[in-house]
């Protein structure tokens, strides 16, 4: 199978690997998918508390190099956006950028969820309820 | 100097050797006869060349060249060898013993027998890979009329006791059916002294043309039959009609010759490749070998690197090296290397593996390159991996309870 052009750039030169500090209160963190089925997400949002607006955001992915890609462009994307903007994120969006083939929309599936799963980290964090969302369609 | 790319999925299939193009040349345009036409030279020219290819393909096998009906490959092999002896043998009984890391070709046929009526028994491996010959003596049956065991596995090299196994048929007059598709050219294979009744073997994983195989079926002590699988015209002793694909078996026959006679010198030549790339390649943390190393295929490495996928690390040098993985993240069931996982291997690792098949062509520069290219992926990938990270702060991956997609 041959990997878009955006994939593979993502895939070579990804865009904020690492950790942020967990135990800060401004930071949320996401992990999605597991060892057994080949991708695990860790997706983590750094919040100014004042402006809702994520500040910095990085990743670290066990995966292919859709799953790698996605979340990289995850982490591009979220930086500067504010939290209700980040909501917004889609997974078909990281299926059009990164021109994902229906096998690998999974990847993009992931990526979502890790989103969510770091805001929610956060609200919970800082006194807020979790938002509850719906099942993603496709896993 | 290095050409990219290299090839270390010599499991998958083999480049032909120069030399088997070179002897199948003059069988496409100059002598096009049908071998079975008996009326002219052309015929005559055809059916020669057949007979002396089948000699060379006995001879690698320690065969009778009347042992040897010409198939498309090996999985025409594995469907014929097993559903013919079912089907010939029907009044003996009706049951096979297996294994749950045959190849699909092996284990699809043997599913198609059970919806005919036949019940199969499916043994599990040892982790090494290697079958336990006391539960598959335990198995056997007043009915069992066939044990289906591989010669050596594709995946991981595991060469499994033939002989020993073989020993049991014998002694409950079952017969012994083997795929040999890894094995035949690559290692010493002989029909008589490891005591195989039906094999079944393809010449592309030899250095020969795609599209060609043979089964060998035995033709004393005991004198096997099989029902033929397909109508016709009744060639190849009537057990295989179909006009015979004469270039391909002139191929198949000078493959066979040239791994006759350059095994020995092959095999520690590129042994030593094996040996030098594992051997480097283990020196990476967290690195497993997969299946047995006693009893291996020469060329065969299987080894996870943990904590990194399989299809994600190929990518990082896929561009330059040819290799495949257990990881099944391309395929939409997700599920990975069923043959790593009856070695009861778990999923994590079974994502995480790397097949190596090295051949007769593979140079020691390449495999210089391919270490480096792999152990520098792997790091790569690990300050990438979340789980290489937990698994570095000393957290339990176990413990961790996973959102299941």
């Amino acid at each position: 199978m041959a990997y878009s052009e955006k994939v593979i750039d993502h895939y070579q030169n990804p865009k904020n690997v690492g950790t942020l500090d967990k135990s800060k209160k401004n930071v949320g963190t996401g992990l999605v998918g597991a060892p057994e089925c080949g991708d695990v997400m860790r997706l983590q949002i750094e919040v100014d508390d004042a402006t809702g607006m994520i500040t910095d955001a990085k990743f670290k992915t066990f995966g292919c190099g859709s799953a790698i890609a996605s979340s990289s462009l995850a982490t591009e994307w979220l930086k500067g956006k504010s939290i209700t903007d980040a909501l917004a994120v889609d997974n078909m969006d990281f299926v059009e950028e990164l021109n994902l083939p229906p096998v690998k929309i999974h990847c993009s599936v992931l990526a979502e969820d890790a989103i969510k799963a770091a805001i929610n980290d956060y609200r919970v964090k800082n006194g807020l309820e979790a938002i509850k969302f719906d099942e993603s369609v496709v896993h | 100097m290095l050409k990219f790319p290299i090839y270390l999925d010599n499991n998958a299939t083999t480049p032909m050797d120069p030399r088997v193009f070179e002897a199948m040349k003059p069988y496409f345009l100059e002598h096009f006869g049908n071998a079975a036409s008996r009326n002219h030279s052309f015929g005559w020219e055809a059916e020669e060349a057949v007979d002396y290819a089948r000699e060379q393909v006995a001879k690698l096998i320690g065969a009778d060249p009347k042992e040897i009906i010409f198939t498309s490959g090996a999985t025409e092999g594995d469907n014929l060898g097993i559903k013919g002896v079912f089907e010939m043998y029907a009044s003996k009984g009706n049951h096979i013993i297996t294994a749950t890391t045959e190849h699909k070709a092996v284990l699809d046929t043997c599913k198609h027998i059970e919806k005919s009526g036949g019940e199969v028994t499916y043994l599990q491996v040892q982790p090494d890979g290697l079958i336990d010959l006391k539960a598959l003596e335990a198995a056997i049956k007043p009915t069992t009329i066939l044990i289906a065991i591989m010669y050596a596995n594709n995946e991981i090299g595991t060469i499994m006791p033939i002989k020993e196994i073989s020993a049991i048929a014998r002694k409950h007059g079952i017969l012994l059916f083997t795929d040999a598709t890894q094995a035949v050219g690559k290692i010493p294979v002989d029909v008589n002294k490891d005591g195989i009744d039906i094999m079944a073997f393809s010449a592309h994983k030899m250095y020969g043309p795609k599209g060609v195989g043979a089964l060998y079926v035995r033709r004393k002590n005991p004198r096997v039959k099989v029902t033929a699988q397909m109508d016709g015209g009744g060639h190849e002793r009537g057990m295989r009609s179909g006009t015979l694909n004469v270039p391909g078996i002139v191929g198949f026959g000078a493959a066979c010759e040239l791994c006759r006679l350059d095994m020995e010198a092959d095999t520690k030549r590129i042994s030593i490749l094996r040996d030098k790339l594992e051997t480097e390649l283990m020196k990476l943390e967290e690195a497993y070998i997969n299946g047995s190393t006693e009893h291996r295929l020469p060329h065969v490495a299987n080894i996870s690197f943990k904590h990194v996928e399989g299809e994600g690390l190929l990518m990082g040098f896929n561009k330059n090296i040819a290799l495949s993985s257990g990881s099944a993240c391309t395929s939409a069931s997700l599920e990975p290397s069923y043959v790593l996982k009856a070695l009861g291997l778990g999923d994590d690792l079974a994502h995480s593996s790397l097949r190596f098949g090295l051949g007769r062509f593979t140079t020691e520069e390449q495999i210089d390159y391919t270490i480096k290219a792999i152990s520098e992926t792997v790091l790569k990938l690990r300050e990438m991996s979340p789980l290489w990270e937990m698994y570095k702060e000393g957290i339990d991956l176990n413990s961790i309870e996973w959102a299941h997609h």
